[in-house]
């Protein structure tokens, strides 16, 4: 096995016991893009001299001082709309292929204090708005596992990376199951942690009262360090929680004796592919004869969900996005424009692909003079009743599992044209962004060669117990 | 047939933070462009607005002292706009809940009384940035600035009501927007430099002929640079409002601007052509929940208003200092002085009486000034019958005793107890003979020199009379007998 295939947990130790330094590990991951990247297309920007930078130093402080971060020479990615201060910062979009940050999102702040090796910043759906990574100005991501699919979306670009051994773990956002579908496909872990978790401050805003930063990682003890390093309250973000990074390593060893687990009817309806069905069904059988306690629960307004998504979500991106003017930075079609008006829409019909402009026209008529009451206001009642769906289930049961997407992984280009299906990808993933709530995706098996998962959902805040859950069934499933 | 004028303004103050509304940025005039910005201001992509505590407390603070009503729980909303000086395309504003509700400024209306101007809300919102452009206007320049250095800066926007005693002239007017820039500098939420556009107004005028229930078309004149020039824009587009209706030319409900050069409003756009703003809540600023410490310490810290108040009662009512500052100490106090006031000439005495006769009824009952039994109207009556010769001060006394016990009005009690003064002179000087036939040590006292004594011999006539006698009368007539 190569050094860039190995968990973030075991290279931890090697560095540590000094079998490894930063700087081979590194150089394994430039080696193995310089063989993949050009086909898979997983970055926007690669950053080998500032990763070799970082890890020289890593090595030194590692060689110097105890105690330093578990993260400390451990080549990452981070997902190109996570403000990286220096280095550009593009969201897929023509919009802002030259924008460069003059601040580091929170995020990146504590990967650098944890003396993570920055790789590269990886592509995605233009501004978070997709679920294949066929949406971005920079060319689409292809799936490592098979080229002629998708790597999923919109997160793409930090999944193939990690499969692909271009980075050991990568820095993803989720704002409709934009970590865990793509982790999914991959056949990797990922993790969208409670709403409030981790701050948003640096993410280029989609949906803001939907998105929330997450990790895509080899393994569920990977994953819960890496979320431990992210995690915390950030004052510069007033939606993040005030509560302190929890203890999540320590607490993966707890076992799953007499947590009951939920299996909503709603999930496994018709259109749920059979060999998803049958893959995720064998995980519960695995998490129950390792103790567990399964019941059969009803998420009554599931099958609202995904409208329910589309109306808050576009309308929340058609005003976050209104900033893009070509004003003050980024992309500006000054040549043929006459007045500001035309300035305006030069800039933002060329800036912009075309989902990016779908989904904006269809924010702006949600929230329209005369419309809100019919879309916007109703879908908030909706996403209530979502939240309370969950709350009552989480009487009766610890955490919720449920397949990631009703499909296996899909072709490029299979879905492109088709807006309706590609939305339907999320069916599964949205219902928890709308609530809130904390999800994690492991792989579960194989359809075809390409790989399949399953979402455990928590309650609010309880990124532990789905955390346990997840490193049982690894333990126990062989994989 | 006479036209109503209906005028409300809406008033934008800058507030007097240190820093900017939703970043940690200095606020100041007069520097370089751009060097009061960060990230968060000039709407770099990722930033996230975190509410500057201050500026809340000021615009609490404002909305106590309009008399409004604080709503325990408010938000923010976007309103969405495109313009090259609001980085993000939106502006952070407040919709649906905004911190103050329901409040009125106090003026001296037309009529000499007191109008309360109703204040239909208080909200806070964030400046934008300026334009410079390289001429005139953004269209006719070659190249255009933008200066995000007043980006963010807070806002307090000031809207009355045109439904609860709107104002209804030009005097009105001023008169509002003179007091309630005074109110916000004594409080000291803001300098409200108009030239610096620290207090800057729109205003909302339409007419209505008299006794018509109903409101016709408004029209908003955004903008105006002066207190002189808001007169002229009211006046002739009042004027215009009503030769429209006169002719049954239709009024149109529409945006106008006022033409410094020419003194007149012109159209700038019509209701059809009103931006539609998609207002909805933010949802990067969770809801803002005002407790009741929060609530408790914006009074204390509240400046007090006393200034304002003196000096008005020294110059305006023509109080003693003494006086005016016992009044203005409290402003429901203040208030109370400034009701009871109206149909007094003598508001000296007015203030005598409040001062000495009502406080000390007040503090044996244990009562706030709030809770007088005898309402400032009643005070009122009851100080006018004295002015007017129908009560002794004696008599006044006593009424105003018992009014402060059963709330009756003065001349209710009067009438009841027959307590007109003995004006008829033998009677007095028969009564007052009877108190020096009864009293003859004080009267050789006062004979040796003690004249004090004298005042013991007038309240023994007031005894007999049951203060019926006019004391002044009582006192000529005891030094005419005792002095022959």
């Amino acid at each position: 096995m190569e050094l860039c295939e190995i968990t973030a947990t075991e290279l931890s130790r090697m560095l540590r016991k000094k079998e490894v330094s930063s700087v081979e590990i590194t150089n394994s991951v430039l080696r193995r893009m310089e063989e993949r990247e050009r086909e898979l297309n997983a970055f926007i920007t690669v950053t080998g001299g500032i990763a070799l930078r970082q890890a020289a130093i890593a090595d030194r402080a590692l060689q110097a001082t105890k105690g330093m971060p578990s993260l400390a020479g451990i080549p990452m990615a981070i997902k190109d709309n996570i403000c990286t201060r220096g280095i550009r910062t593009t969201c897929a979009s023509r919009m802002l292929e030259g924008y460069v940050p003059a601040y580091d999102a929170t995020v990146v702040r504590r990967l650098r204090k944890a003396m993570t090796v920055l790789m590269g910043k990886t592509n995605l759906d233009e501004f978070g708005m997709g679920s294949s990574t066929e949406n971005s100005a920079f060319g689409h991501t292809r799936n490592p596992i098979n080229k002629d699919y998708v790597a999923g979306g919109s997160s793409g670009g930090s999944a193939a990376a990690v499969a692909a051994g271009e980075a050991v773990f990568a820095i993803g956002t989720d704002t409709g199951g934009s970590i865990r579908l793509p982790a999914a496909f991959c056949g990797l872990v990922g993790m969208k942690p409670t709403y409030g978790r981790i701050s948003r401050y640096g993410i280029v805003a989609y949906a803001s009262s939907l998105d929330q930063v997450g990790c895509l990682t080899r393994s569920v003890e990977d994953c819960a360090m890496v979320m431990e390093s992210l995690c915390g309250h950030d004052k510069r973000d007033s939606t993040s929680a005030p509560l302190a990074s929890p203890q999540l390593v320590e607490n993966l060893q707890t076992g799953v004796k007499g947590i009951k687990i939920g299996l909503p009817a709603e999930y496994f309806v018709k259109g749920l592919d059979p060999s998803i069905e049958r893959s995720v069904m064998n995980a519960v059988s695995i998490i129950r004869s390792s103790g567990a306690e399964i019941k059969q629960i009803s998420l009554p307004h599931t099958p609202y969900a995904v409208s329910c998504y589309y109306l808050i979500a576009t309308a929340e991106a058609g005003s976050n996005l209104a900033r893009y003017d070509g004003v003050k930075y980024g992309y500006r079609a000054d040549e043929s424009c006459k007045d500001i008006a035309s300035m305006y829409e030069e800039t933002r019909s060329r800036g912009f692909g075309k989902e990016v402009k779908r989904r904006i026209m269809l924010g702006t008529y949600v929230l329209s003079s005369g419309y809100y009451d019919a879309y916007y206001a109703k879908a908030q009642k909706v996403r209530t009743l979502i939240r309370e769906d969950f709350e009552k289930a989480f009487r009766e049961v610890d955490c919720i599992l449920t397949p990631v997407s009703p499909t296996p992984p899909f072709k490029i280009g299979e879905r492109i044209d088709d807006p309706l299906a590609m939305y339907l990808a999320d069916i599964y993933t949205v219902a928890l962004n709308l609530a809130g709530l904390p999800g994690i995706t492991l792989p579960c098996g194989k359809a075809d060669g390409l790989p399949l998962g399953f979402q455990i959902i928590g309650r609010a805040f309880d990124e532990a117990t789905i955390l346990r859950v997840g490193y049982v069934y690894e333990k126990n499933s062989g994989s | 047939m006479d036209w109503e004028l209906i005028v409300c303004f809406e008033v934008h103050v800058e507030l007097a933070t240190a820093t900017k509304l939703f970043c940690g940025c200095r606020i100041g005039t007069g520097l370089a462009a751009n060097s009061l910005i960060c990230p968060i201001c000039t709407g770099q992509p990722g930033t996230l607005p975190t509410l500057n505590k201050k500026a809340v407390e000021l615009a609490v603070r404002a909305g106590m002292a309009l008399n409004c009503s604080i709503n325990e729980v408010s938000r923010f909303a976007r309103k969405n706009y495109f313009y090259p000086d609001l980085p993000k395309g939106y502006q952070i504003s407040q919709y649906e809940t905004p911190f103050c509700e329901n409040g009125f400024l106090e003026i001296e209306g037309d009529g000499g009384l007191m109008r309360k101007i109703g204040i239909r809300r208080i909200h806070l919102e964030e400046d934008a940035g300026k334009l410079v452009h390289s001429s005139g206007s953004l269209e006719g320049s070659e190249n255009s600035f933008v200066d995000f250095n007043r980006s963010g800066v807070p806002l307090l926007e000031i809207v009355a009501d045109h439904n609860r005693e709107p104002i209804s002239s030009t005097t009105e007017a001023r008169r509002y927007l003179e007091r309630l820039r005074q109110v916000l500098i004594d409080i000291g939420i803001s300098e409200c430099a108009i030239e610096k556009g620290q207090f800057r107004c729109d205003v909302n005028v339409s007419v209505r002929r008299n006794g018509e229930k109903a409101f016709r078309p408004r029209t908003e004149i955004k903008n105006i640079g002066s207190f002189r020039f808001i007169n002229e824009a009211i006046e002739y587009e009042k004027q215009r409002q009503i030769e429209l209706a006169i002719k049954g030319a239709p009024c149109f409900q529409e945006t106008r601007l006022f033409d410094e050069a020419r003194r007149i409003t012109i159209p700038m756009r019509g209701k059809e052509n009103a931006p539609d703003y998609r207002y909805f809540p933010d949802p990067d600023l969770v809801e803002v929940t005002l407790g009741n410490d929060f609530l408790d310490s914006v009074r204390r810290n509240m400046p007090d208003l006393i200034q304002g108040r003196l000096s008005e009662l020294t110059c305006d009512y023509g109080l003693s200092e003494d006086d005016a500052g016992l009044i203005a100490k409290d402003r429901r106090l203040f208030e109370y002085f400034v009701r009871a006031s109206a149909r007094i000439v003598n508001r000296k005495k007015l203030a005598g009486w409040i001062t000495r006769d009502l406080f000390s009824l007040l503090k044996t009952a244990a009562l706030d000034i709030s809770a007088s039994p005898v309402s400032p109207e009643k005070l009122s009556e009851l100080v006018s019958l004295m002015e007017h010769g129908e009560l002794t001060e004696t008599m006044g006394r006593a009424v105003l005793k018992e009014m402060f016990q059963t709330s009756r009005a003065a001349t209710e009690i009067i009438e009841k107890k027959s307590m007109t003064p003995i004006t008829d002179i033998e009677a007095l000087i028969s009564v007052v003979q009877k108190v020096i036939a009864q009293n003859p040590d004080a009267v050789d006292t006062v004979r040796s020199g003690k004249k004090e004594t004298i005042n013991f011999l007038v309240g023994q006539a007031m005894r007999l009379t049951s203060g019926r006698a006019d004391a002044r009368e009582v006192r000529d007539i005891l030094i005419k007998i005792i002095f022959p």
